[in-house]
């Protein structure tokens, strides 16, 4: 068996003349944690769609655990999916709607409770789906994505309306399917969540690839940042007029200013403050995160 | 397929779906079946679309199934709004995706819905069947009708076959209603054109032009349901009806088969 997870070539498809995506390609290793990232429209879903056979391809190629994705029935018996969110019959009990998949795909009726102790839900698994809250439903949809025991785990913005625990508890489970030898391909815009648990990236932008790899290698490839604070909020708009004179790209929050790919600025930065009686707080060079990285890349 | 049939089971079962039709289709075949019995002797129309029933017609081998008879074509209406309506919510509630990633053979799907809600059909049937003929014997006594034909061998042979008509009438609307469905893709757009259509166009069209009625899909359904009529024969009703259906069916297969699922 080859050792990619997902491997796609010039994939492309286009909805009358909007171009969704655009020849993408890249591969997902086996065993990996691949995040999925781009700006909304970028085409991530679209992609993550063509992969589960839900829409064909204008042109391109690609193959999931090996098989053609042209045979979506050669490999979906081996992969969990929640695309766009969590869709189930609102009348029937969260149990209820995952035995309906369970009979649909041919699985074990019995793992339908554990399951939902797995996700948390034990003790709702008897309610009607509609009285669940959003975090629930999420939950639910994620116990529908396990129920074949997945060689691969397609996940779109699965931390969706969850609270603080609730995406500590998918992303603990993310890690725990990905030990166990799960390949998991995940979008989320929740970028820092990804930075934790990714080791691999693709990112997404009108529909083309601009990076995938390691995430690893993509943040040691950004330039540092130079965060600036002064010591009085005033002197903000000052200090955002004096980098942007010497043509700097930066974004002002927090009462700071992060000035991007500047590094090698800071001394000269803090001496054109001081002369124009500016004091500094804080003056800090850091590695960018993958939301600053992201937003670099994207121009977003 | 057996896998989906099973599956689209599960949820036809469930109580919010099957205790409300059946205490529907219950309560229509009492209506409609009291109706007969209770004003047989009354001289005024009290079969299906205004016709006198008698007596002497009740108390030979028809009296039986008659009731059940005019359960038919309401059966089929019911049948139709059934199929329409869960074959199109699972776009409206996007649960289609799900299945397809379980299922990916979107053909597979289409039969094992069908044959679960061709199940859920028989279900239906078996309960107007046993509600009309259970208000038909107590009702007998009542109006002075005699039950002696209804139990010989032409009687039961009569039930039988009038069984088997209206399974293959309302498995026709039915079908109608999937086919509905799977075009408009929304619960309530196919449930609305499918009743407008069978329950007041028809009827308008068959009013102004008589001869229209022989091409009219519902009528059709009904006329088998009936076990045909003077004005459409029973064999023409099964061809023309099967034509229709056939063509339908082909067509939204074909559809279904290669349109993309995005929502």
């Amino acid at each position: 068996m080859s050792n990619l997870a997902i491997s796609v070539s010039e994939l492309s498809k286009v909805y009358g003349d909007r171009q969704a995506v655009s020849q993408a390609s890249f591969e997902v290793p086996v065993g990996s944690i691949c995040g999925f990232v781009g700006p909304n429209g970028s085409g991530k879903t679209t992609t993550m769609r063509m992969l589960l056979g839900l829409i064909k391809p204008t042109h391109g190629t690609g193959t999931v655990l090996g098989e053609d994705i042209k045979q979506p029935e050669k490999y979906l018996s081996h992969v969990g999916a929640m695309i766009e969110g969590p869709a189930f019959y609102p009348a029937l009990s969260g149990a209820e709607n995952l035995r309906v998949l369970a009979s649909i795909g041919g699985f074990s009726q019995k793992k339908v409770s554990t399951l939902l102790e797995q996700v948390g839900l034990g003790d709702r698994g008897d309610s009607k789906y509609k009285t669940y809250s959003l975090g629930m439903k999420q939950r639910l949809g994620i116990a529908a994505a396990l129920l074949p025991q997945p060689k691969l785990l397609v996940l779109d913005e699965p931390t969706n309306g969850l609270d603080p625990s609730g995406i500590q508890e998918i992303r603990n489970l993310i890690k725990e399917m990905a030990k166990s030898g799960t390949s998991i391909f995940v979008s989320s815009h929740l970028l820092s969540e990804l930075e934790m648990i990714s080791d691999h990236l693709v990112m997404l932008r009108e529909g083309k690839v601009i990076f995938t790899g390691r995430t690893h290698d993509l943040l040691a490839a950004q330039n540092p940042l130079l965060v600036v604070r002064p010591e009085f909020a005033v002197d903000l708009n000052k200090l955002v007029e004096i980098a942007t004179k010497y043509g700097k790209k930066l974004t002002v929050a927090d009462g700071a200013i992060t000035i991007f790919g500047a590094n090698d600025w800071a001394p000269a930065f803090n001496r054109l403050a001081f002369e124009s009686g500016i004091t500094l707080a804080a003056l800090s060079v850091i590695q960018p995160s993958l939301e600053e990285t992201f937003f670099e890349m994207t121009g977003e | 397929m057996i896998r989906m049939m099973f599956g689209e089971l599960r949820k036809l079962r469930r109580k919010t779906l099957l205790i409300p039709t059946l205490i529907g289709v219950a309560l229509l075949t009492a209506f409609f079946t009291s109706f007969v019995f209770l004003r047989v002797h009354s001289g005024k129309p009290n079969g299906a679309r205004g016709v006198l029933i008698t007596n002497d017609f009740l108390s030979g081998k028809n009296g039986l199934v008659y009731g059940f008879q005019i359960m038919g074509f309401f059966l089929g209406i019911v049948a139709l709004c059934v199929f329409a309506s869960q074959t199109a919510q699972e776009y409206s509630l996007g649960t289609l995706r799900n299945i397809l990633v379980r299922q990916p053979s979107r053909l597979k799907i289409l039969m094992g819905k069908y044959f679960a809600m061709a199940f859920f059909t028989i279900w239906l049937e078996i309960a107007s069947a046993v509600f009309a003929l259970s208000i038909s014997f107590a009702l007998a006594p009542h109006s002075a009708i005699s039950t002696r034909a209804w139990l010989t061998t032409p009687g039961l042979q009569l039930l039988g076959e009038t069984f088997i008509n209206i399974f293959l009438g309302t498995l026709a609307f039915g079908t109608l209603g999937m086919i509905l469905g799977l075009l408009f893709r929304s619960p309530i757009t196919s449930i609305s054109i499918g009743v407008l259509w069978c329950l007041i166009l028809e009827n308008i069209l068959g009013a102004v032009i008589s001869s229209t009625t022989k091409w009219l899909p519902g009528a059709n359904f009904a006329n088998i349901s009936q076990g045909g009529t003077s004005i459409i024969s029973y064999e023409r009703s099964l061809v023309t009806s099967g034509t229709y259906l056939l063509f339908g069916a082909i067509v939204v297969a074909i559809l279904f088969k290669n349109r993309d699922v995005s929502n």
